[in-house]
């Protein structure tokens, strides 16, 4: 039974850390306890790997098969979560008012967006560890700066995000659903991810390696599995996309 | 300090492209329950959204616990509680994990098992959030809205399509929060629950307040109350007249049916009653006929409430 006095008010916002963590946590959750996003964010790019990594589908070039594809893989792995999975997940939060709702809690919007965003890298984490796993047991040798891959990783994640939330805040919640896995698919055979850029025609090749995915799974390879530098010229180009895609985001989404 | 108003909205104007949901609304709600009645689509939404930040004036001003609710979202929103109309919840979440998660977003927030034990939530086990039935999934936004133990809770529509003991439970809930100080405003179209649970309620129709005053005030105002009784033919209605307050009438109607109209109040019918004693009338069939809102929506209007 309820005493006299239980619900009588004491308002406080929760401290800004603890509001931000306990958010990051719960989208993480939400993200790993459903099945549709696991099947992109994991399965998918296990079975590339695995299975155009043992077979020879794909004239992957001079050298180990393993090789070529791990770099590719990642790059998929950072656009299934930061782009496709953030998408439909945002875009049906926004259909189903958890965005609304969230927007009058004490958890600023800036500090909900800043809870998404860890909790992709949490996520891109432990696709990174899984699939290098993996990798490494194909007898992958990567080469290179680790340092420039992180800051491809992040770049990546940045340009995925800012599409990805675009997307989620201006169409409709099956719209998004719909085009976040038709252009995940699109990416997946045009980016440079399994099928090398050039088997496509030269025309197209230019095209292609202007897409965010290209660059990203372009950079990795340059770096992985030659050695490269840093790779600035991709790079530039994640750079260009996020600041285009996030701008975007942030003038268009729409919370409702 | 307690007098004064939780909410003040002055001429305030609302447009969604060409159609005009709020138009020139003025409302005060006092410190207690206020009802926000009205049918669908007479702005009820728009204005409580209008209070909770959401939505941005076209013209007026909004104040909630003396804040503007856009301009100073950030100190307000700590302090009040809301419950949507409908959703507002991860669909693959669980009724306990989505409220804990609200009440780490609070510094003091209220004893979550209680409150899920309170509102019957327990049953929910782990069952995520869209395969629960309506009735819970109102209750656990209720919830939601309560447990960072706000000064002011906003609650839109919060019984539509509950069951009767649900909804029970529900009006308990907000007499409790009132008890311990807490502030209400709940829309809805049941003239019911306005009359069971509101210290106050505004009326609104098109975007406007028409009428505002506690549930016996607006009752009363309007056409006046009846009682009515049967007795013998050819009382001495003049006798029965002398005994009532100056403002009552008493005529009889029909052979043997009486009206007294009035303020008809305990002793108005102990007066009627204490007549008929003295003249050995037994007063058979006597009812009492007091406005409700509905009547009273019904004379501002000359509309039906839920149409």
């Amino acid at each position: 039974m309820t005493t006299a006095g239980t619900y009588a008010p004491r308002p406080g916002a929760a401290p800004l850390p603890r509001m931000i963590a306990a958010q990051a946590v719960l989208e993480t959750k939400m993200l790993l306890r459903n099945g549709e996003q696991l099947l992109l964010t994991v399965v998918i790019p296990t079975l590339l790997l695995v299975l155009f990594g043992s077979v020879d589908i794909v004239d992957t070039g001079e050298g180990k098969a393993v090789d070529f594809l791990a770099p590719g893989v990642l790059a998929l792995a950072v656009m299934s979560t930061a782009f496709t999975g953030q998408a439909i997940a945002t875009g049906f939060e926004r259909r189903y008012g958890v965005l609304k709702r969230l927007a009058v809690s004490p958890l600023p919007r800036w500090g909900l967006m800043t809870a998404k965003t860890l909790s992709v890298l949490v996520t891109e984490a432990l696709q990174v560890a899984l699939l290098t796993v993996i990798a490494f047991a194909m007898g992958w040798s990567p080469h290179g700066n680790p340092f420039a891959v992180v800051l491809l990783l992040v770049l990546g994640t940045a340009a995925f995000s800012g599409l990805g939330l675009l997307m989620a805040g201006t169409l409709k919640a099956e719209a998004t659903l719909a085009a976040a896995n038709l252009v995940f698919l699109l990416l997946l055979v045009g980016g440079g991810v399994v099928v090398p850029l050039d088997k496509f025609p030269d025309a197209a090749q230019n095209a292609l390696g202007l897409l965010p995915i290209a660059a990203l799974s372009d950079g990795l390879r340059d770096v992985l599995q030659h050695g490269a530098g840093t790779p600035w010229a991709d790079l530039g180009i994640l750079a260009v996309w996020a600041v285009l895609g996030l701008g975007a985001a942030a003038r268009f989404f729409r919370w409702e | 300090m307690r007098s004064d108003p939780v909410v003040q909205v002055r001429d305030l104007v609302k447009r969604y492209g060409e159609k005009t949901a709020v138009d020139g609304l003025d409302l005060e709600a006092s410190p207690g329950v206020t009802a926000v009645l009205g049918p669908n689509g007479a702005g009820k939404t728009t204005t409580v959204e209008s209070c909770e930040g959401y939505r941005r004036p076209d013209s007026g001003t909004v104040r909630v616990l003396g804040l503007d609710p856009v301009r100073e979202a950030a100190a307000l929103r700590p302090r009040i509680g809301v419950m949507l109309q409908s959703g507002g919840v991860y669909s693959g979440a669980r009724a306990d994990e989505m409220l804990r998660h609200v009440a780490k977003l609070h510094a003091h927030p209220l004893d979550v098992d209680a409150l899920i034990e309170r509102l019957g939530l327990g049953g929910c086990g782990r069952t995520t959030y869209r395969r629960l039935s309506g009735g819970q999934q109102q209750r656990l936004a209720l919830a939601m809205a309560v447990v960072g133990r706000p000064e002011l809770v906003f609650l839109d529509e919060p019984t539509a399509g509950l069951d009767p003991q649900a909804r029970r439970a529900t009006w308990d809930l907000v007499r409790d929060l009132r008890a311990d100080g807490v502030s209400v405003i709940l829309t809805t179209h049941y003239m019911d629950e306005a009359e069971q649970l509101a210290d106050d309620v505004a009326i609104i129709d098109a975007g406007r307040v028409i009428a505002q005053g506690t549930p016996e005030e607006l009752c009363r105002g309007g056409a006046e109350n009846t009682l009515r009784f049967t007795g013998r033919p050819a009382l001495d209605v003049g006798s029965l007249l002398k005994a009532l307050p100056a403002d009552s009438t008493a005529v009889e109607l029909t052979p043997g049916v009486y009206r007294v109209t009035g303020k008809v109040d305990p002793q108005l019918l102990a007066t009627v009653t204490s007549w008929c004693a003295q003249h050995g009338v037994m007063p058979d069939r006597i009812s009492v006929e007091r406005h409700t809102l509905e009547d009273v929506f019904l004379e501002l209007t000359g509309r039906e409430l839920r149409s």
